[in-house]
C-alpha cells in the first residue's frame, strides 16, 4: 500500500501543488507588468503541462518552439493577408508581424518528448515533466 | 518586432436578445478590404472550423457566429491569460453585394468571406423620364 494523507487522491494533491507553484510563478510575472503576445493558458496534471495559444492563420512552418531547462519559447509570425496592390481597406483590426513568448514552468521539461499540434488556429504544446523531476511515490511495506 | 497587444473583446448582451448558450461570446477581429468588384472579410475565430460556424443573412444584416468547445480532459487549468468562448459579430451589408454569390471558407481558425458586388450595382443608372 502507499501512504495517503488526505482524502484527495494522490494525483489531485500533486496537481494542486503544481497549480500553486504555477500561481506563485505567475504572480512574480505579473509584478513585472506587461504580459506578452500571444496570451497563454497553461493546463497541468502530474506528468505534464499543456500550453495553449490562439494563433489563427499562422502557417505552422512559421511556428517555432524551443525548450531549454524549465522554459519554453514560442515564436512565429503572421503576414498581412495576400491581396493585390490596388485595394481599399475598410477595417484593419487583425494583427500581423512577429512574436516571441517565453514561459517558465515550475519543473524541468523533458525536451525530447515535447509534442505540438496546431488545429483550427490553436497551438497546443505538451511539455512532459522530466523523469528525474517527477515526484516519487514511496511504498510503505507492511 | 512588432508590438502586439491583442486582447479578446467580449460581446455585450444586446437588449432584448437572450443567449441560449451559457458561454462567453467574443467579438472577432476582422479585416475588410475591397479589391476590384469584390469585398473580402477576414475574421480571426480560433477554435472554429467549417462545421462550427454559422453565417446568416437577414435583410442586409450579416451575422457570423462561431461555436467553440473547450473541453480539456485529464488536465486542470493552472494559469490563464485568455478565455475561450463563442464568437459573434454582425455587419450591415450595403445593397451592392450579390447575396447569392457570397462564399465562405474557414482555414486555421480564420474565416474568409467573399462578397461579390451585384451586377446591377456595378453600373446602376436611373433613367429619368421626361413627361
Amino acid at each position: 500500500m502507499f501512504w495517503s494523507t488526505g482524502r484527495r487522491p494522490y494525483w489531485r494533491r500533486e496537481m494542486g501543488r503544481l497549480q500553486q507553484e504555477m500561481n506563485q510563478l505567475m504572480d512574480s510575472f505579473q509584478q513585472g507588468g506587461q504580459r506578452g503576445f500571444p496570451a497563454l493558458n497553461v493546463w497541468a496534471n502530474q506528468d505534464e503541462a499543456l500550453v495553449t495559444a490562439e494563433l489563427p492563420g499562422v502557417n505552422p512552418d512559421d511556428l517555432d518552439i524551443s525548450v531549454v531547462g524549465e522554459t519554453v519559447t514560442l515564436s512565429g509570425s503572421r503576414a498581412l493577408p495576400e491581396t493585390g496592390e490596388d485595394i481599399t481597406w475598410h477595417r484593419h483590426e487583425r494583427w500581423h508581424g512577429e512574436f516571441s513568448r517565453t514561459m517558465q514552468l515550475p519543473f524541468r521539461i523533458d525536451a525530447d518528448n515535447v509534442d505540438a499540434s496546431y488545429q483550427n488556429g490553436v497551438l497546443k504544446v505538451t511539455l512532459p515533466r522530466a523523469q528525474e523531476d517527477r515526484p516519487k511515490r514511496i511504498s510503505v511495506g507492511g | 518586432m512588432a508590438e502586439l497587444e491583442v486582447q479578446k473583446q467580449e460581446a455585450e448582451e444586446m437588449e432584448g436578445v437572450e443567449r441560449t448558450r451559457t458561454r462567453r461570446v467574443f467579438i472577432p477581429k476582422v479585416d475588410i478590404y475591397e479589391e476590384g468588384e469584390t469585398v473580402y472579410l477576414l475574421a480571426d475565430v480560433p477554435g472554429v472550423d467549417q462545421e462550427s460556424i454559422d453565417i446568416t443573412l437577414e435583410k442586409n444584416i450579416l451575422t457570423i457566429t462561431g461555436f467553440v468547445d473547450d473541453e480539456m480532459e485529464d488536465y486542470g487549468l493552472a494559469y490563464s491569460e485568455y478565455r475561450v468562448g463563442d464568437y459573434e459579430r454582425t455587419f450591415a451589408l450595403s445593397d451592392e453585394v450579390d447575396r447569392r454569390k457570397i462564399e465562405a471558407t474557414v482555414s486555421d481558425g480564420v474565416l474568409k468571406l467573399t462578397l461579390p458586388k451585384a451586377e446591377e450595382a456595378k453600373a446602376r443608372k436611373i433613367a429619368v423620364r421626361s413627361t
